[in-house]
């Protein structure tokens, strides 16, 4: 049979295949437009309450007017306390456990424990966070508090990550750099770390977006229902963008007038998550071009 | 003089006895070849001599390895130092994703050189050696990424020699390679042996032919032959020499 010819059974192959990825199609399309749809409708809904004033002021009026500030500003708080705490503990240990620990029953029982963690619903964190934190440590409801609490949330997922990342950088550069006389040390940091630094940072952010979302971590360890004013110390309170969102549309004065600020507050949270996505791009590629060169 | 020398050397990996008893020895300023057929124990032997089997959970090696002179195993030396003098280059070219000049100088910082004249002096020297210079000394800055394979893989060499090794082992260096780039990396390990003593492993007859000085045959972890290369080949005395030269396995 000559090329380009079409036999029947070519043609019921090819149409099986076409009607495969119909539905393939069909599907994935249906997912983005639900997601497109949410997006819109908080879009819409929120984007009128968004001014200059929505973000800058103190709420007022049991929370159905002014605006968002001591939440926006509590909840960078947490995001970069917890951070703090997250990212050098949770990249050393994957640093460790995918580099250094040989395949050992402890090794496996860090992996196992780490993947655990990562399943706990975030609600017995919060349990956790405030029986060790604030009456334990004694920090009361406060950042500290809270950050740890985040932080505790965000590091299987900054060790998954870390470990992840230098799993994809192939043996064979360290290999290489073992081979010139290089320790152990020196491979890591001066080879494998710059190649997984990229997706790695990546990584983070992405835990960053997760974190900024939590309302149960922080629900009994430092969120506050309503405080217009800003924190002077890492042990006071603070009000936070998802905690203010389930107050003012589930517990707020008046529910219902409280409507457009939910919505505002609830953009502004996507916004954060969004950046942050955004952000973790431009750095991946950033990164991605920077690391051949040096 | 012998350069690398080693006595019954057996190597398990895991239950699995890889080396059944190896005893040889590879003269100082000559190429040495080890052919076999797939899986004979080539790369593993070879590995021995850097200690890169470490690497490798659940190998154990006995018996005596002296590489001028020094029983690698048994006396108390760092393996970056021996690592320093025994240079290696691998079956696929692995430049570092940085510079061809931090590619080449890469050796040199790990272990402690700060003098940026003599790095320099040193990464030009060794481009040259590896017959790589006139084709990368405008862009000493750009990443060893942009070359071709073969250039990569003498810029490998390169990097193997800035460190002055006194034994340069290869696994396969040329499998990647085209006809071309292939012919160039020979003609350079014929230079090579000027200053260094080189161990090679090549699945390629005619290769081993031409660049080696003596040849080595394994056959399923044991070795069978070593001889004068020129005798190997013409001369052999194992049947399954015999065989796997006239390609009757391998
Ligand atoms: N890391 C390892 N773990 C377990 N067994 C191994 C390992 N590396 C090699 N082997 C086994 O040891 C034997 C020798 O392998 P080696 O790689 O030394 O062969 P080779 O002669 O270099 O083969 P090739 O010509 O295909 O490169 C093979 O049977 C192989 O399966
Ligand atoms: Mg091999």
């Amino acid at each position: 049979m000559a090329f380009g010819t079409t036999s029947s059974s070519h043609k019921s192959k090819k149409l099986a295949q076409s009607a495969a990825f119909f539905i393939f199609r069909l599907l994935s399309f249906s997912v983005v437009a639900i997601l497109l749809v949410i997006l819109g409708f908080i879009l819409v809904q929120g984007i009128s309450v968004i001014s200059w004033e929505f973000l800058t002021e103190m709420p007022r009026e049991g929370m159905t007017e002014g605006g968002i500030f001591p939440a926006l500003v509590g909840t960078l708080c947490l995001v970069a306390g917890s951070m703090l705490f997250a990212f050098p503990i949770g990249i050393l240990s994957g640093i460790y456990i995918h580099e250094y620990a040989k395949d050992s029953w402890f090794k496996r029982f860090v992996k196992l424990m780490t993947n655990n963690l990562a399943g706990v619903p975030s609600i017995v964190f919060g349990l956790f966070g405030m029986t060790l934190f604030v009456n334990q440590f004694g920090f009361g409801d406060s950042i500290l508090a809270g950050s740890l609490t985040l932080g505790l949330l965000a590091l299987p997922v900054v060790i998954r990550t870390t470990e992840e990342s230098l799993k994809s950088i192939d043996d064979s550069f360290r290999i290489g750099s073992l081979a010139l006389g290089a320790t152990k040390w020196q491979t890591v940091s001066r080879v494998v770390l710059p190649m997984a630094f990229p997706n790695i940072i990546t990584g983070l952010i992405l835990s960053i977006g997760r974190v900024s979302g939590e309302t149960a971590p922080i629900l009994f360890t430092v969120a506050a229902y309503f405080l217009p004013k800003l924190p002077t110390s890492i042990f006071d309170q603070v009000m936070a963008l998802p905690y203010h969102l389930y107050v003012i549309s589930t517990s707020g004065t008046d529910i219902e007038a409280s409507r457009a600020m939910a919505y505002g507050t609830a953009f502004v949270l996507i916004l954060i998550v969004l950046l942050a996505n955004l952000l973790a791009n431009w750095l991946r590629r950033y990164f991605g071009k920077k690391v051949k060169m040096n | 003089m012998n350069s690398v020398e080693t006595k019954d050397v057996h190597l398990y990996y895991g239950d699995f006895h890889a080396l059944k008893g190896i005893t040889m020895a590879m003269k100082k300023n000559q190429v040495t070849a080890f052919i076999g057929p797939s899986g004979c124990g080539k790369s593993t032997y070879l590995r021995c001599f850097n200690r890169m089997n470490d690497l490798i959970d659940g190998v154990k090696i006995e018996g005596d390895i002296l590489i001028d002179g020094v029983d690698i195993y048994k006396t108390n030396i760092q393996v970056d130092d021996l690592r320093k003098h025994v240079g290696m280059v691998f079956q696929k070219p692995n430049p570092f994703p940085k510079s061809i000049f931090e590619n080449v100088a890469y050796g040199l910082r790990v272990n402690g050189t700060k003098d940026k004249r003599f790095i320099e002096e040193r990464v030009e020297r060794s481009l040259k050696q590896a017959a790589l210079w006139d084709e990368v000394k405008d862009k000493l800055k750009k990443s060893a990424f942009e070359l071709s394979g073969g250039q990569q893989q003498r810029l490998c060499i390169a990097r193997a020699l800035a460190i002055e090794p006194s034994v340069v082992l290869m696994d396969e260096p040329t499998s990647a390679l085209d006809p071309l780039s292939t012919a160039k990396t020979e003609e350079l390990i014929h230079q090579l042996k000027e200053e260094y003593t080189i161990v090679i492993v090549t699945h390629n007859m005619q290769q081993a032919g031409r660049v080696s000085d003596y040849t080595a045959f394994f056959y399923l972890g044991e070795l069978v032959e070593y001889a004068k290369t020129k005798t190997l080949f013409t001369n052999p005395k194992d049947q399954r020499t015999q065989n796997y030269i006239t390609g009757r396995f391998g």
